[in-house]
């Protein structure tokens, strides 16, 4: 053959493989890959993949392949800001699709809003991100969200322990401060007193002072907002003073070893998630964790890492594909819009009915979300 | 606050003060020797309970065996930053083992945290955090006792060595007059890396001690580090038992301000406390002022 017609071939393969992929779908992805929170990146990636799959499998959305675009923001907002940016203007995504780290999510808000795209959050909760002022909002979540975790906390407490008089032990950072004000309003919508409100530092060695404070101000149980470490320092100054109060947390104590840390009184924590393989698992819970066992090698409930990513991740794939098909489009004014329309869905956390309202960017709110804790080092539901 | 609230403020400030103390005592041995202090005491005391940790619970070995490994090159950790970080300079007569000392605390800080990772680990509970009794309505754990004990402990061993053994009064020795000791016969050099070491293994006990109440990681030593350089200077440096005290004065203070008025006022006002006590008593709470002979 002469080289002639060997590079027209070459050509040609090369336009039809162009064409193929401008027909793809693209997803993009931007969260801690890297890093201290590097699984959180690891399970949504999860999650989506193995959605995307079951979309392919059926022939994509609107006949065309899904494809998923991965960007790590190594928990730096800067970082964050460039990759959804460069995901945006280079790769073309239909959707975007965010991390852990409310930080993160917070500095891209005003770049999605600007730009038309939509944005779901599949694991950050801060409120502020899905309320963020902007009108029309391409901002979504299926997630916990602070505010909506604060009334599930208060809620449980009452009903679980009877509790009358809730002492808030909280990390000394804005997180905590804004679970502060979600934690107040809770309390007086459920027409209960605060016994009071300790501020915990992450470098307290010693924090039982904290809690004789809350001790003798009454408190019937300790609600916790902290990630794993001063969460642990708390719970070991309760186990040293012997105060077997009961204590309900957000759901920041699960990012680390907590049960390592704290030892034996570890499940004595209750917490907040969105989702736990263990139990009896709905349709689509058996599909994604057969799923799971053939793509990631999982043997049981107890070695999904961050059930919650997968979790959310999974569902809001779905239903942001099925946004895409009532469209008919990718364009993100319209996807914006769709989300709105989206119908009945069977997801993995639940069934969903028209999700997303114009006021109501939460998928998911506290009826959805449930308690676990830790047991000999897997996380374990507790009941509703 | 109430007597209950405060009692338990002072066994908890007691425990974290002796840390402090014990942790100070490095500094007061290296600067009456040498007068130069060793500005990564913090980061052997995080080495100390890293090891620890690493022998005892991620290798498995007996507790009898890891501590003394872990103390031995808590030691020689610390000759080392004596021989790289303090030496080169004093003998110049510079002060830049102010910054050396940072520095090599800060390395020995990101090596740790490349091999043993960024997580926090936890020591497993033991009969010394397990086993209580109560005390006038107060639950206290053995190792809240044991680490006053241990600390007090050191001070009054430290303070017996340098004033009867012949090694300890070689020490005091070089610490008057370097030269009259040299020309006496005895070893400068060894006698400041010695003190060294011993500073070493006083932050590798307490970074062992604190452990099982605190969590293990590499940033666990940066803030005990700056504490018990205040209480070394808050107690003036003269003499063991005075570090001691006055770690334990501020360790207490920190407790029951965090009891009365909330953790966000702990460092404001424990640090202003030091303040006014330094300015009050410039030689510090138990030191003596000092004339400088010429």
């Amino acid at each position: 053959m002469s080289s002639k017609p060997r590079l027209l071939l070459l050509a040609a393969g090369l336009a039809f493989a162009c064409g193929a992929i401008a027909q793809d779908i693209k997803i993009g992805l931007v969260a801690a890959l890297t890093g201290a929170s590097a699984q959180s990146g690891e399970a949504i990636t999860r999650g989506l993949a193995i959605a995307i799959d079951e979309l392919n499998a059926k022939g994509g959305i609107m006949g065309r392949k899904v494809t998923l675009v991965r960007r790590d923001d190594e928990s730096s907002p800067p970082k964050g800001l460039a990759a959804a940016r460069e995901l945006i203007s280079n790769e073309k995504v239909a959707a975007l699709f965010g991390g852990i780290d409310s930080p993160v999510s917070l500095a891209i808000i005003p770049v999605v809003n600007k730009e038309k795209m939509p944005f779901i959050g599949v694991w950050a909760a801060a409120t502020n991100i899905t309320k963020n002022g902007a009108n029309p909002n391409y901002v979504f979540r299926v997630s916990a969200q602070d505010d909506l975790v604060d009334i599930k906390l208060v809620r449980y407490a009452m009903q679980t322990y009877g509790v009358k008089k809730p002492g808030l032990v909280l990390i000394n950072n804005p997180w905590g401060e804004s679970n502060e004000k979600g934690l107040k309003v809770a309390a007086e919508a459920a027409k209960i007193a605060i016994a009071g409100i300790e501020k915990i530092e992450p470098n307290d060695v010693d924090m039982t002072a904290q809690l004789t404070r809350l001790r003798n101000a009454g408190a019937d149980a300790l609600i916790l907002v902290a990630n794993a470490a001063p969460g642990a320092q708390m719970m070991k100054a309760r186990e040293r003073m012997g105060w077997k109060v009961p204590v309900v947390s957000h759901w920041g104590i699960s990012g680390g070893r907590f049960d390592e840390l704290v030892g034996p009184t570890a499940g004595d924590a209750h917490f907040v998630q969105t989702y736990s393989f263990f139990g009896n698992l709905n349709d689509a819970g058996k599909r994604v964790f057969t799923a799971m066992q053939t793509k990631y090698g999982i043997k049981t409930p107890a070695d999904v890492l961050a059930p919650v990513g997968t979790a959310n991740a999974y569902d809001a794939m779905h239903l942001v594909a099925r946004a895409i098909e009532k469209a008919r489009s990718t364009d993100g004014e319209a996807i914006r819009k769709a989300m709105y329309e989206i119908d009945d869905y069977a997801g993995l956390i639940k069934t969903y009915r028209k999700p997303f309202a114009p006021n109501d960017h939460e998928g998911l709110g506290p009826d959805d979300y449930i308690m676990v804790k830790f047991e000999g080092g897997k996380i374990v539901p507790v009941g509703k | 606050m109430d007597l209950n609230t405060f009692f338990s403020a002072v066994v908890a400030g007691v425990g974290l003060g002796s840390m402090y103390g014990l942790t100070a005592l490095g500094f007061f041995v290296t600067y009456s020797v040498s007068g130069t202090v060793n500005f990564a005491q913090g980061s052997t005391l995080m080495l100390g309970a890293v090891l620890s940790f690493t022998l005892g619970v991620k290798f498995g070995w007996p507790m009898w065996v890891a501590a003394p490994i872990a103390l031995a090159v808590c030691a020689a950790w610390s000759a080392l930053v004596e021989a790289i970080g303090v030496r080169p300079f004093a003998r110049r007569g510079s002060e830049s083992w102010l910054l050396a000392t940072v520095a090599l605390g800060l390395i020995l800080e990101n090596v740790v945290l490349f091999t043993f990772g960024k997580d926090p680990r936890g020591m497993p509970a033991t009969f010394l955090t397990n086993t209580g009794f109560e005390l006038a309505g107060l639950r206290v754990t053995l190792l809240q006792v044991a680490i006053p004990l241990v600390g007090f402990g050191i001070a009054f061993a430290l303070n017996a060595f340098v004033t009867k053994s012949a090694a300890g009064k070689a020490m005091l020795a070089v610490a008057q007059n370097r030269d009259a000791a040299r020309l006496m016969g005895i070893n400068v050099a060894l006698v400041v890396t010695g003190a060294f070491a011993l500073s070493g293994i006083f932050a590798g006990v307490a970074g062992m001690l604190i452990a099982p109440l605190y969590t293990v990681s590499a940033g666990m030593g940066t803030l005990f580090g700056i504490k018990a350089y205040a209480a070394a200077i808050l107690g003036g440096l003269g003499n063991p038992w005075g570090v001691m005290l006055a770690g334990v004065l501020l360790g207490t203070a920190e407790s029951v301000i965090t009891a009365g008025f909330g953790s966000s006022w702990t460092q404001i006002l424990s640090f202003a406390l030091v303040i006014v006590a330094l300015a009050l008593r410039p030689q510090g709470l138990f030191g003596h002022a000092t004339v400088k002979k010429v």
